[in-house]
């Protein structure tokens, strides 16, 4: 028999069939944060059940805590120290592994995950938090879930589960220079709409894929939810093997043997079936900035802002959603996207805050200054990410720059009434989503790969590298 | 949970694609550890015309004549989409929506209505302009027969087997499957054999 990736993922964790398509899957690993991962725990407690087993749960503090340097339990959001509090007090009641606000290994959730070797090719991972199909870049199964069925999951070490259907996406020939991750999958979306993937379960294959660093996987897997697939996966290889090796908590000896051997069967068979196949031409792909507030919202980061009504093939809510984008993003249909002043640029987030992003954007600004009047702040996307970076000199060229130097953390990736860059306020963000609001009330989000931002930033409007 | 068998209520529009759960609750409306106290924060930014003050808009759909009551939800396609927070159906169900009809649905949003006894009915485009049409906008929802009826009029609509039953019965997930624990234990012993370097 001929197996997707998918397939055999699937296969290795099926407990039963429930009937109807659903299943009850083991699940290998829980990551919990600080947002909705505390409301799981307590309300757990509540119910008087307790973890199944509480040495596969990690739980990280990363969406609430402050970036700024210097930072303690006080949070720019108000309130905010109630969640680090309660969610402290839960994990160790709880018996737990947290990476708390001090600990070396803090930082995001999907950024943690496989820099420490929790993720690994093969299990399956949850966590009440959408962007965990970031996971799937190494072959993980791995989906965000809301906080009852992460209490679910803590309780029983299983979920139920609708079983998806299965896609695979091939990124044929090779990309153009500077072209990234980021841009593929954003290339992806605006293809076939932010509702393409609903339903699937995605892989992504193809040359281009190969070449991918792992660090890229993660951030193309990042984005899968955003294209509403219920995952994005890549299968491992043998970047991903060297990649996992020594990490703290990947396997060690005669285990790592034996997990690199199932690993080396983690693959599509050439005859593998798919409910629907994509193929994409890499060479379509280019350096893509959003003009909208959804990710499909995309074009050619030198490109003409897009003008609804020219559009034939296109549904009238599709035409008052454009145009209502305009609106809110002050946009002129026609109007050139390069001659469009930013007011900030920001690099972080699981998408794109680990060492290979901030590297590229370092070796990009080395001797550049960021524009007068653009705020300009890089987050690292976890504590470990942060000490290598200062440990290659990025913190010095990033500040040399003109840009802000944080802790790590989600940041303002998203808003969570604490900082914002304003309303009205134009930001060029390495970030996932460019909704109405993400930043802060009324803030315009345009979402692109960390070099468009660095070169944006250094513009002082948008402009591709 | 609450049992979900019938309901009646008004249906209110809110005709857009890609409704996110950022919309649907802001992350600043989430003050407290807590899955209470959420649904001031419902729709905040398209319900209030000062979101600090709670100045109600008078062009949001909530807020005008008709249907500051409405249980029942309509909208178009990949409603929910976004971030995974519960937060959003909380906020909906402490408002007093019973059920969501849409085009379809994110699949975080979709899971996390099942566990809160919210029905999620998804239809065809030419389905909810049906009942659209209908302009006294109460209707009648039926999940045991899977029909949506309204002046003399009907649609049919499908869930899958375990959710209608878990809906129906108003079950907790987590008892049923903790009744399963013997397959489950079975299960990972075998495993632990198999994939030694995980346990
Ligand atoms: S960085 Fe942004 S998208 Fe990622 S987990 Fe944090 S808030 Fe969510």
């Amino acid at each position: 028999m001929t197996s997707s990736l998918f397939e055999k993922l699937w296969q290795v964790h099926v407990i039963s069939e429930l009937g109807d398509s659903e299943y009850l899957l083991n699940i290998d690993r829980v990551f919990l944060h600080e947002r909705t991962g505390s409301i799981a725990l307590l309300s757990l407690e509540e119910s008087g059940r307790t973890i199944a087993s509480p040495e596969n749960v990690f739980c990280t503090m990363d969406h609430i805590v402050s970036t700024r340097l210097g930072r303690n339990d006080n949070t720019e959001m108000p309130g905010g120290e109630k969640f680090i509090q309660a969610t402290r007090q839960a994990a160790e009641r709880a018996g737990i592994q947290l990476f708390d606000l001090t600990h070396p290994d803090q930082g995001i959730a999907h950024v943690v995950s496989p820099e420490l070797g929790i993720a690994q090719p093969g299990i399956t991972l949850v966590c009440p938090d959408s962007h965990t199909c970031t996971l799937g870049g190494l072959g993980a199964l791995a989906w965000g879930i809301g906080s009852t069925n992460a209490e679910h999951a803590l309780a029983t070490n299983t979920l139920r589960v609708q079983k998806p259907k299965s896609m695979r996406v091939n990124f044929n020939g090779t990309l153009s220079d500077g072209v990234s991750a980021k841009d593929m999958i954003i290339h992806l979306i605006s293809l076939l709409g932010t509702a393409g993937g609903s339903g699937y379960a995605v892989e992504f294959a193809g040359e281009a894929i190969s070449n991918l660093s792992v660090e890229a996987r993660l951030t193309l897997c990042n984005m899968a939810v955003e294209f509403s697939a219920f995952t994005g996966l890549v299968a491992p290889d043998e970047k991903t093997i060297e990649y996992v090796k020594g990490r703290p908590y990947a396997p060690s000896g005669e285990q790592w043997d034996k997990a690199v051997a199932h690993w080396q069967t983690l693959h599509s068979d050439p005859n593998a079936r798919f409910d629907q196949e994509v193929n994409i031409d890499c060479k379509d792909i280019k350096h893509s900035v959003t003009w909208g507030t959804s990710p499909q919202d995309a074009m050619p980061a030198n490109g003409q802002v897009p003008n609804p009504d020219e559009l034939q093939d296109i549904s009238s809510t599709r035409r008052e959603a454009m145009q209502r984008a305009l609106q809110y993003m002050a946009l002129t249909p026609g109007d050139d996207i390069n001659s469009v002043k930013i007011d900030a640029a920001f690099i972080g987030s699981c998408t794109n805050s680990r060492l290979s992003d901030l590297r590229l954007v370092a070796d990009f600004l080395r001797g550049k200054k960021v524009a007068d009047g653009v705020s300009a702040i890089c987050v690292p996307g976890s504590s470990r990410v942060k000490r290598e970076a200062e440990a290659e000199g990025i913190d010095k060229v990033l500040i040399d720059a003109g840009f802000e130097w944080r802790e790590s953390g989600c940041s303002m990736c998203f808003y969570a009434g604490g900082e914002t860059f304003g309303p009205n306020k134009r930001v060029i963000s390495s970030t996932n989503r460019n909704f109405e609001g993400r930043q802060g009330p009324k803030t315009r989000t345009h979402i692109a790969s960390p070099l468009t931002v660095a070169a944006s930033a250094c513009a002082g409007f948008i402009k591709s590298a | 949970m609450e049992k979900f068998i019938t309901h009646t209520g008004i249906a209110a529009p809110l005709l857009r694609n890609n409704i996110d759960t950022d919309a649907i609750i802001p992350s600043r409306e989430m003050k407290t550890v807590s899955k209470l106290g959420l649904c001031d924060g419902l729709f905040a930014v398209w319900r209030y015309l000062d979101e600090k003050a709670r100045i109600p808009n008078p062009d949001f759909i909530l807020n005008q004549p008709g249907y500051a009551d409405a249980s029942i939800l309509i909208s178009k396609r990949n409603f929910g989409c976004g971030s995974s927070r519960e937060h959003a159906v909380w906020a909906l169900k402490e408002y007093g929506f019973k059920c969501i009809i849409a085009e379809s649905f994110g699949a975080i949003f979709y899971r996390n209505c099942i566990a809160n006894g919210i029905l999620p009915i998804q239809l065809s485009s030419e389905k909810i302009d049906q009942i659209l049409r209908h302009k006294n906008n109460e209707i009648d929802i039926d999940l045991r027969s899977q029909k949506i009826s309204f002046a003399g009029e009907s649609v049919v609509f499908e869930l899958a087997g375990n959710d209608r039953e878990s809906l129906l019965e108003g079950l907790d997930p987590i008892s049923s499957t903790l009744q399963l624990s013997e397959e489950i234990n079975a299960f990972r012993n075998a495993d632990q054999k198999k994939r030694t370097w995980l346990y």
